[in-house]
């Protein structure tokens, strides 16, 4: 009854499915040529930069290549040494305010985002309300009174207006996340434990924290990002150069002799992107789930 | 009964399904119970630095720059009262009508074009692409360092005078300008950066294309309707609310740009003016010229604007964005 059925509606199915077959290889192929040339004109500007800081500076503005007829290291050593200090001193500054940012957010978000999402208290709608109302909140509009608030307790040109925030669980973003995240957790194992006796600060750190690894590892890699990519709130709150930054020190790196350098240049900011580029390729799990999830680049 | 793609749902198997946002209703006691009430304290405990980081980083400053935006204020002197001053200063601020011409340009201008290729390749790739995640991957790659200061250098040389773009043109023998030292041209190499960014709206696409019950399309293949039809009848309505969700977030984001056009500019936002976003036109006057209180009417102006259009897209999503049945 079937197969009468199906030979109605398709009088020769198999020649049709041969064509169709045969159809659809030439347009899978078609859209990989497709997808691969995009791709690559996506990416070009970045694989030529990578090329061009091994050229000589004059090559630069000559050689459209992505593949290096030499390699020169030396765009490297003049970079690292171009500025006041040697550049690992501002990868060193930089990386000690994105772990204790990472940390910071780590533990106040999570600690939150735990209460948030499992106990009961008064207020409890308003604060979340108020928490989500300061997801978007631009940072311009607040900067003036922190700077202001920061110079008051004399920590302009210190690290802490960079990392004391995280502590406070201002990147709500991450809260959002983790509360998102523990209310899909079963509540179960949390009465299970508080049957056998845990107080609510053994069953967040030893039951809640624990399952919560992969939206910890969301949040610990988009911190990483952002503050490592971070700009405006460096540029403010650090103007001492010895405090520089990364993004700092190549801001004044391309302002000072930026055009007559992009060798250097170029070397310099691939140094800068390649943490980044190292988490994207070993936090790919995590990072697509993060975006799809909250939509934070 | 159709099944609504929310953006949380693109999940990989083996998590935990996510819950929707609202709360679980809470156990309603009219007189609470010393238990109820130890839970209320420990929660207070666990949320005690979100609290102070609310209050001491967040709110008081909010509040503070709203009182500064009627004062002058330099830092030196106690900030002294004006009144509306600031505001009214602002109808004649010649920078800041280029300003707000220039930021609006870059939104209106760069979030629908990055919209339309991340829905354009997100539909491609969807498809059951073989190695669907490595492309993904490369087109999302832009959107991770789109934001700093070494992107921004790179692209201060490519669209230079001798740089990357101009030879490139060379060799097809056209003999291009220096864009970004052109005041035509200058914010036009910063939107191609943003629309070079579109991988993190296209990786939520394709979190909402999955979601979509491929039954509907065998539904309407049944009928006869063609890839055309099913893309307009099918796909694009019910991936609305994911449309919706990236062009709020897009928006927001975009109102917001500065590293890009500081970087690229030197700080001035120039060539003539031409790539003076607000946000950089509002770094200069407080952190440049050090008048605090202009600086944060200009602030307070952006975050109205901000929600302005936040609230006009929520408005008008009612007529465009289709929340199932």
């Amino acid at each position: 009854m079937a197969t009468d059925l199906e030979s109605i509606a398709a009088p020769d199915p198999a020649a049709l499915a041969a064509r169709r077959r045969r159809d659809g290889r030439k347009r899978r192929l078609l859209k990989h040529v497709v997808l691969i040339m995009f791709g690559f004109a996506m990416l070009y500007p970045l694989l030529w930069m990578v090329s061009s800081s091994f050229k000589p500076s004059d090559l630069i503005f000559r050689d459209v290549s992505i593949i290096p007829s030499e390699f020169d290291f030396s765009n490297y050593t003049d970079g690292w040494n171009a500025l006041a200090r040697p550049f690992h001193h501002y990868l060193i500054n930089s990386a000690i305010i994105v772990g204790f940012s990472v940390v910071g957010n780590l533990l106040s978000c999570a600690m939150a985002a735990y209460a948030f999402a499992r106990l009961q208290f008064r207020g409890r709608r308003l604060f979340f309300a108020a928490m989500l109302g300061t997801i978007m909140l631009p940072i311009h509009v607040v900067i003036v009174p922190q700077y202001i608030l920061f110079s008051e307790l004399d920590w302009i040109n210190t690290y802490y207006p960079l990392i004391v925030p995280k502590f406070l669980a201002t990147d709500a973003f991450f809260i959002f996340l983790m509360v998102q995240f523990i209310r899909g957790l079963p509540r179960e194992l949390d009465d299970a434990a508080r049957i056998d006796g845990c107080g609510h600060f053994r069953i967040f750190w030893r039951i809640i924290m624990p399952l919560c690894l992969p939206a910890l590892a969301t949040t610990a890699i988009f911190t990483f990002i952002s503050v490592w990519n971070d700009f405006y709130s460096q540029l403010i709150f650090v103007t001492d150069p010895d405090l520089y930054t990364v993004p700092v020190a190549l801001r004044t790196f391309v302002d000072s002799q930026g055009e007559s350098a992009w060798g250097p240049l170029f070397a310099m900011s691939l140094v800068a992107l390649g943490p980044i580029f190292g988490f994207f390729l070993a936090g790919q799990r995590y990072l697509m789930r993060g975006i799809a999830t909250t939509g934070i680049k | 009964m159709t099944t609504v793609p929310t953006f949380s749902r693109g999940r990989a198997p083996g998590e935990p399904p996510p819950q929707a946002a609202p709360d679980p209703p809470a156990p309603r006691r009219n007189r609470r119970s010393p238990l109820a009430k130890r839970e209320g304290r420990v929660a207070y405990l666990f949320l005690a630095p979100w609290f102070i980081g609310m209050v001491v980083i967040t709110i008081g400053p909010i509040l503070g720059s709203l009182y500064l935006s009627f004062t002058e204020y330099s830092l030196l002197q106690p900030p002294e009262w004006l009144g509306l001053d600031n505001y009214r200063r602002m109808l004649d601020d010649e920078r800041l009508h280029t300003a707000l011409r220039v930021t609006f340009t870059y939104v209106f201008v760069s979030v629908p074009l990055q919209l339309a290729l991340a829905l354009a390749l997100a539909f491609f790739l969807d498809r059951g692409v073989r190695g669907l995640a490595l492309y993904r991957s490369i087109y999302y790659l832009p959107s991770l360092l789109g934001g700093s200061v070494a992107i921004a250098i790179l692209w201060r040389q490519i669209f230079g005078t001798e740089g990357l773009i101009n030879q490139l043109l060379g060799m097809v023998g056209i003999e291009g300008e220096g864009w970004v030292s052109h005041p035509d041209h200058a914010l036009s190499t910063l939107i191609v950066l943003n629309v070079w960014t579109f991988g993190a709206p296209m990786v939520i696409f394709l979190a909402g294309l999955r979601q979509i019950p491929t039954m509907y399309y065998e539904a309407a293949e049944v009928d006869g309707a063609g890839g055309f039809t099913k893309f307009w009848r099918i796909t694009i309505p019910l991936l609305t609310p994911i449309i919706f969700f990236n062009l709020v977030l897009q928006i927001i984001g975009s109102f917001q740009t500065f590293t890009q056009a500081f970087i690229v500019s030197g700080g001035t936002g120039g060539p003539a003016d031409s790539t003076l976003f607000y946000t950089l036109y509002t770094y200069q006057r407080g952190f440049g010229s050090f008048e605090m209180g202009y600086a944060s009417a200009l602030a307070w102006v952006l975050l109205v604007i901000i929600a302005g259009f936040t609230a006009v897209n929520f408005l008008a999503a009612k007529r465009w964005v289709h929340y199932g049945d």
